[in-house]
């Protein structure tokens, strides 16, 4: 299977994504530059961490007018695989792909620290080859991770199952504890936590890797 | 512009003789912007002329050094063709200052050394002193200044997208008007792929990348090389402001254009600017610089050549490339969306000349400006000292409440407040990030591990700079070997008062003797850093404070970490009890936070004894033996314990300790030369030990649950694990809240 990663002028955790894809999934990944108006022949793509034009105004807001993420818009609504990762998720939300808002955290610090996130359903392509209810230890990584949406979109998220993990233990003060979620269609993900920082041994924990490892057989079930 | 007096002279931190010299190399009257770029160049900052004596005492090449001082930074050999630089460099003032862009920009201009050379920054650490947070006077500032800088240092390494994965944070009130911020870093790289900052090849273009240049930062090396006084809070403009987006941009955009090969010589912009970068590359390179500032990206109008030359705007680059290649090299920083522009070009006269609107308005020898700046022998007595030898009676009336403060102690609480704001895992390399003994991170392109660790103890310094700064280098190579590395190189930072005191500068030199008599001992040769000098606020100088960062090599694997795994395990204390006296223990953290008064002096140091406990402790590491090990150092062998005994298993241990000695010593004192260890196979351990001549007890063993200390039959500590985490861990945080 075929990944790309985009590579956004700040992104920092791109490189991070294609270790995972390439060297601890088995997988192949390629990076797209950030005014790139196709994304070539790739079969998912993953928007990777880091500060993707400085984020020195709302995080994500700059991203959201490239030309690449025109080309993922266009992915996504024809049903492409998008995993949006920390700043990945941020500019999902800012794109209008995903619902709600990413603000700063509670304790207006960055964090950094491995967090407990329960799979609240298996029901997607990025969760199907996990246990509901399983918990996964995976890094979080971000100054502005809280969660923020209105009550009924909230409602509705939970009503068509589309959060994908709570946090054990909230940490930045997302609303219901939500770490991610999936759009109507369930072929877009965003997450806070890093699931390529926990996907090599070496690492304290191989967590993360259940993500990527459902991406691969929910496209081999296509 | 006018005559230059002699106010103007004074004005610009130069001494009559130093004018003199001036006038001696031009053989003219400089003109005020020439006087401006000798005053930055001459700046003890840039020109280190108080040290630069001293420094050569310090070992500088070894078998794994590539490049010793006088680049960007140091390099070593890791082998499978691949190298690493490494430096640590301070940014004290601009911190005090400005804590949040002090420690910022200090984080950006190290990693600017580091890509400098070619190579990939892949870890920082930093080494930080304030005063302390519960200060009747200056407890707020502190706060202020603590939170600043450790956001500011968040910030640009967070984004940069390099991550801090350790170092070091103490608490004195010598440090109250004047904190310190060493910022470390270090970066992977092919051996054959070193770019040096020299300016070679006639008429190859000089071009100059990077931000646009502005008015922040004149004068910043000269601020960094004057003691505090009521004026300095007015100095706040001088403090640049840092980008690091911009950074990064620069970082990606460096590496590829020298992929290129069309770039000769590269040199950041960091201290004295344009003036400092076309001056060292023309001088390093045996030719001249010739550039046009019209030609010289700016951010405001109507800057002048000595504004221009001066400013230290950050993310700024001059390169030199191959003449006719231009075209491939702007094209790349065309991709990043980054200004690339030829402001000059190399010539073979040996002169720095500088142009606006096509004049000169400085012609300088290069050489004779950047190499043959005033070298000063300061006079030094004796290092200057105000605890006293002797210290009180004292008797302990509960160990276990002593235990407790110690825990709880600015020093050795858990720095986890600080290190969770850091990214320390962004480029998923660190095997073992912050709170370790040393830090650990796997260099993807060998399948080998870098170890590094930061040392500094200003309050040991006070007491003898000289044996400070050997134990700060012992226990720099014990964290490593702690956690099974090789130490092979180091990079030191000495921060110190103002060395035109006698009692000042001998301490400078009494640090410089130690630290160069332990690297030549440990094998760890100094490949660069920086000194920091008129460390002082109101004539009240720091403790010197000598910091040291080794980095060390071993095998990528899981790491050794220090807390316990098992319960039934035996614990040994490799190194043995140690001694202690009266005097060798006025330096601990017990009689710094428990009797509240320092006196005597550091511990004693066996250098030979300590090797053999070092290399000990690495072949038990390769043996795979110790489920755990940890250094001793601060609060001695009970805080080790405790430490050893917070870790997510939460198993604790019981230790019967038969020794002859105090109570308070033998749990307190701060002797080196000792680990403490868990293991399955005790039996192997000590052979291993006897076999390099080191005592080796097994003082107990690991329990699922308490920390029991007993000694001759007397218990002297039963405590709740529990309990005595949450004292260590929530210090921090509530020190600053209330």
């Amino acid at each position: 299977m075929r990944f790309g990663v985009v590579v956004f002028p700040g992104s920092n955790c791109d490189h991070d994504a294609w270790y995972a894809v390439e060297k601890n999934l088995g997988q192949t990944a390629e990076f797209i530059w950030h005014d790139s108006a196709e994304l070539g022949n790739v079969d998912a793509v993953i928007l990777p961490g880091g500060f993707s034009y400085g984020d020195y105004l709302r995080c994500g807001a700059i991203a959201k007018f490239s030309r690449v993420m025109q080309a993922v818009k266009k992915f996504a609504s024809e049903g492409g695989l998008v995993l949006g990762i920390c700043n990945g998720f941020q500019i999902l939300v800012e794109s209008g792909l995903l619902p709600g808002a990413l603000i700063r955290n509670r304790g207006l610090k960055f964090i950094c620290r491995p967090v407990e996130l329960r799979t609240e359903t298996t029901n997607s392509p990025f969760t199907c080859e996990a246990q509901k209810g399983a918990i996964l230890t995976i890094p979080i990584a971000h100054g502005e991770g809280c969660y923020y949406a209105d009550e009924r979109t909230l409602d509705e998220l939970e009503a068509e199952d589309r959060v994908v993990f709570r946090y054990v233990d909230n940490p930045n003060g997302s609303l219901r504890d939500i770490a991610g979620i999936l759009n109507r269609e369930r072929n877009v993900l965003g997450l806070m936590p890093h699931p390529e920082r926990a996907s090599d041994p070496l690492m304290g924990s191989t967590d993360g890797l259940v993500l990527f490892r459902s991406m691969v057989s929910s496209m081999a079930v296509k | 512009m006018g005559e230059i007096t002699s106010e103007i002279v004074q004005a610009h931190q130069l001494t009559p003789e130093e004018y003199e010299k001036i006038l001696s190399i031009l053989g003219r009257e400089p003109t005020y912007t020439e006087l401006g770029i000798f005053s930055v160049m001459w700046s003890e900052h840039c020109s280190y002329k108080s040290s630069r004596l001293h420094l050569k005492k310090l070992p500088t090449t070894g078998k794994h050094v590539l490049q010793g001082p006088g680049e960007n930074a140091g390099v070593i050999d890791i082998g499978d063709g691949y190298a690493i630089a490494f430096k640590i460099e301070s940014h004290n003032h601009p911190s005090f200052i400005e804590p949040f862009q002090g420690a910022a920009t200090g984080v950006g201009g190290i990693l600017r050394d580091i890509f400098t050379m070619g190579a990939r920054p892949i870890a920082v650490m930093d080494s930080l002193r304030f005063g302390p947070l519960d200060d009747p006077q200056a407890g707020a500032r502190n706060k202020r200044i603590l939170e600043g800088v450790v956001s500011g240092i968040a910030h640009y390494g967070n984004c940069f997208g390099v991550p801090t994965v350790g170092g070091e944070c103490v608490f004195e009130p010598g440090y109250n008007g004047n904190p310190l911020v060493n910022v470390f870093a270090l970066g992977v790289f092919k051996k054959d792929e070193i770019f040096l900052a020299r300016a070679c090849g006639l008429g190859n273009p000089v071009i100059y990348v990077g931000a646009k240049t502005g008015r922040d930062g004149i004068h910043g090396a000269s601020m960094a090389s004057a003691e505090f006084t009521e004026e300095s809070q007015q100095k706040r403009p001088n403090v640049q402001v840092g980008d690091p987006f911009l950074e990064k941009l620069l970082l990606e955009a460096c590496l590829e254009a020298m992929r290129t090969g069309a770039i000769v010589g590269i040199q950041d912009m960091g201290a004295a600017g344009l003036t400092c970068s076309t001056c060292e590359m023309g001088s390093r390179g045996g030719t001249g610089i010739e550039i046009e500032l019209d030609l010289v990206p700016q951010r405001e109008t109507g800057m002048t050549p000595y504004e221009i030359m001066l400013s230290e705007s950050q993310e700024r680059m001059l390169l030199v490339a191959e003449k006719g290649r231009e075209q491939e090299v702007f094209r790349v920083f065309r991709k990043w969306g980054l200004d690339a522009v030829t402001v000059g070009r190399v010539t073979n006269d040996g002169m720095m000349r500088v142009k606006h609107h096509g004049q000169i308005v400085a012609e300088i020898p290069s050489r004779a400006l950047a190499d043959d700046a005033p070298l000063y022998d300061r006079p030094h007595t004796q290092p200057r000292r105000t605890a006293p030898l002797d210290g009180p009676e004292f008797q302990s009336a509960s160990l276990e409440r002593d235990l407790e403060a110690l825990l709880a102690s600015g020093d050795i609480c858990s720095k986890r407040w600080i290190w969770e704001q850091y990214d320390y895992m962004v480029r998923t390399n660190t095997v073992q990030g912050p709170g370790g003994d040393a830090a650990v991170i796997r260099i993807k392109e060998t399948g080998t591990s870098v170890a590094m660790a930061l040392d500094g103890n200003g309050r040991y310094c006070a007491l003898s700079p000289r044996q400070g700064a050997r134990l700060a280098v012992a226990e720099c190579c014990r964290n490593l070997s702690t956690v099974g590395a090789l130490p092979v190189a180091a990079t030191n930072c000495l921060n110190f008062g103002n060395p035109e005191r006698p009692e000042i500068m001998a301490q400078l030199v009494e640090a410089i003797e130690g630290m160069g008599e332990a690297c030549r001992f440990f094998e760890t040769p100094i490949t660069g850093g920086n000194v920091s000098l008129y460390n002082e606020t109101l004539g009240e100088a720091i403790d010197p404070t000598p910091v040291v960062g080794v980095v060390g090599l071993l095998p990528t694997g899981p790491p050794l970490t220090i807390d316990f795994k098992r319960a039934g395990r035996a614990v040994i204390l490799l190194g043995g009890f140690g001694r202690c006296n009266s005097r060798r223990f006025g330096s601990t953290q017990y009689a710094k936070v428990v009797l509240k008064q320092v006196w005597g002096l550091p511990p004693e140091l066996d250098m030979d004894y300590e090797k053999r406990v070092q290399a000990a402790m690495r072949e038990i590491a390769a043996a795979g033996l110790a489920e755990s090990a940890h250094d001793l150092s601060d609060g001695g062998l009970a805080v080790a314990a405790a430490e050893c005994s917070f870790g997510p298993a939460g198993v604790g241990a019981r230790l019967d300790l038969d020794a002859d000695m105090r109570p308070e010593y033998l749990l307190f004192h701060e002797g080196p030369s000792r680990i403490l260890l868990s293991t399955a196979q005790p039996d192997q351990v000590q052979t291993i030990a006897a076999r390099h001549g080191v005592e080796a007890p097994r003082i107990g063993d690991t329990i699922e649950e308490g920390l029991v200390i007993r000694s001759r039959g007397r218990v002297h500590v039963d405590l709740n694990v529990e309990r005595l985490k949450r004292l260590w861990s929530d210090a921090l945080e509530k020190a600053l809240r209330t």
